[in-house]
């Protein structure tokens, strides 16, 4: 059934829970803390390592290096990278009332840290780094979200074009099947290619912004709607509207029509043909419709999905301009996986064998 | 090995259209038809529960596809799923209300800078007076939403109607037109790519039908 794995049961507050009845003392209070954080206590703990360590192991094996960065950071700074990823965290002032944020992911963070202590680094060598570290986004009450979570990830700067992404990708399926997964997909699309074709296809420039927002807030029917408003020719209408559905193998290339789109997807066709070289083009997803939240994503874009788990275990894609902001311009792609996210993955696979 | 999929159905006023269109689809609902108590029918496939719990179940995966109001879902914008398709029916129009015969949200925006509200849509009645700039008290009640601006507790409401007749009944009349929304289907991210197949089979069967 589907919802096997879905919810997520808080592991080991069972124990406590039976232990607590039976020696129920009228002075024990229940200090709280903060929804959407937790207490994980040594079972877990125990599991979530062995996670990580298998994850860390695959990328320190292809030659990643471990970086820390701070959880706190100057919020001006993260605000270069990117502004809603540094306007959505919490803020806080250090004794001189500088404004201090708590990171929301760390490819921003590595980006400034590229940049400010790779500079000198030849342009021609790719560098490879790998973190294992806690980022904070707010989330509603009560929605199950997590405020608090763990990810680990790699980072590959210097590596342009299909080959890096290739490379990525490869690793990142690598690493979750050390970590026990079995069904993970990567679902694969171009965080560009709406945009792309919105200009290709002379689409007025003052719906584009309306057009995009509908896309990334994945309501299909109300861009189609809005598609039908503009009068566009019947070609360009059947694209823009069967574009977000368009996924699945290599033959969902072909069917998005027209020459706007033969070219906008060759990007794609470079990097399937990539994935197919290295035998992993069967766990990939194409997914013409697909666009990541944040706004630094300037190519390939994909997402880490399991059967168990019904929001996705990750992701990442390729920001070539990111680092830039941050005054060293080089070219980079990365993903990252929530490891909590990737634990009920991996009990669910468990239990099924 | 496409897994069969988990549909979420609304119970309440939209379970007939639902169960009308899933009966079209070929998927047998004599049996949520006949138990009004049961709430999980795992032969048919179908979660039944209320309107604005759907999109919870599907973002959380424990349902693939749903079926729910669009009122529902701009109230939870922050509900990360797909939204499908517009399947036209269980139309209703989001407005605002007052008592007919006074100007009683005019007066109270002219003597105080500020109308009270009372809702069960919080999100979209705030949204609605920040966008033409009023400003609003949004009061949330959980029941009848008429009853306020009669005992004047608030100037107007803003809630869901689908022939206008309870508010006139309570003396009450539209005001403003918010949205017209009408019943949506809905797909977890993740389904959508991993049962990409069997949903855009449903898809397709009901574009071809509507």
């Amino acid at each position: 059934m589907a919802a096997a794995g879905a919810a997520q049961p808080d592991r080991g507050a069972a124990q406590t829970d039976r232990r607590s009845g039976e020696h129920r003392n009228e002075n024990l209070m229940m200090y709280p803390i903060p929804p959407g954080t937790r207490d994980v206590l040594p079972d877990e703990m125990a599991e979530l390592r062995a996670i990580t360590s298998r994850l860390r192991a695959v990328f320190e094996h292809a030659g990643y290096g471990e970086v820390w960065t701070p959880a706190l950071e100057y919020e001006e700074v993260l605000r270069i990278g990117d502004e809603r990823a540094a306007g959505a965290g919490y803020r806080t002032f250090d004794e001189q009332g500088r404004v201090l944020a708590l990171r929301s992911d760390m490819t921003i963070p590595i980006a400034r840290l590229v940049a400010t202590r790779f500079a000198e680094a030849h342009a021609g060598d790719p560098l490879r780094l790998f973190y294992e570290g806690r980022a904070w986004r707010v989330v509603a009450d009560a929605t199950g979200q997590q405020r608090e979570f763990l990810q680990c990830g790699m980072e590959l700067i210097g590596a342009p074009g299909a080959e890096g992404e290739a490379e990525v990708i490869a690793l990142a399926l690598r690493a979750l099947g050390e970590a026990g997964l079995a069904r993970h997909r990567v679902g694969l699309g171009d965080g560009a290619l709406y945009r792309t074709l919105l200009t290709a296809l002379e689409v007025p420039e003052d719906s584009h912004a309306d057009l995009l927002e509908h896309l990334s807030r994945r309501d299909l029917a109300g861009l189609a709607r809005r598609v039908d408003d503009l009068a566009l020719t019947p070609d360009a209408r059947r694209l823009l509207v069967d574009l977000p559905e368009l996924r699945g193998g290599p033959e969902v290339l072909d069917r998005a029509h027209g020459p706007a789109a033969g070219e906008a997807l060759e990007g794609l066709r470079v990097l399937h043909a990539a994935l197919e070289r290295r035998g992993i083009a069967d766990r990939v997803i194409l997914d013409l419709g697909l666009v990541r939240e944040l706004g630094y994503y300037t190519g390939a874009v994909y997402e880490v999905y399991d059967p168990a788990v019904g929001f996705a275990l990750g992701g990442g894609g390729r920001y070539d301009e990111l680092i830039g902001r941050f005054g060293a311009p080089r070219t980079a792609c990365g993903v990252t996986l929530d490891v909590q996210r990737v634990h009920i993955a991996q009990t669910a696979e468990e239990r099924l064998r | 090995m496409s897994a069969p999929l988990t549909l979420a159905v609304p119970r309440g006023a939209l379970l007939q259209g639902s169960l009308d269109l899933l009966d079209r689809l070929g998927i047998d609902t004599s049996e949520v038809r006949c138990n009004d108590r049961k709430l999980l029918f795992e032969d048919a496939g179908i979660v039944t529960m209320r309107p604005s719990d759907v999109p919870t179940y599907v973002e959380h995966g424990a349902a693939d596809l749903g079926i729910t109001g669009k009122d529902v879902l701009l109230e939870a914008p922050e509900r990360d799923v797909y939204e499908l398709l517009d399947l036209g029916f269980g139309r209703c129009a989001m407005v605002v209300a007052a008592r007919s015969g006074d100007d009683a949200m005019g007066e109270s925006l002219r003597r105080l800078g500020r109308v009270r509200i009372a809702t069960k849509y919080p999100a979209i009645a705030s949204a609605h007076f920040a966008a033409t700039g009023r400003q609003a008290e949004i009061v949330v009640v959980k029941g009848s939403v008429e009853l306020a601006p009669l005992t004047g507790l608030v100037d107007g409401i803003v809630d869901l109607t689908a022939t206008g007749r309870t508010l006139v009944e309570n003396g009450l009349e539209v005001v403003e037109e918010i949205v017209d929304c009408t019943a949506r289907l809905i797909a977890n991210p993740v389904a959508h790519k991993l049962k990409a197949e069997a949903i855009d089979a449903v898809v397709q069967r009901i574009r071809s039908r509507a």
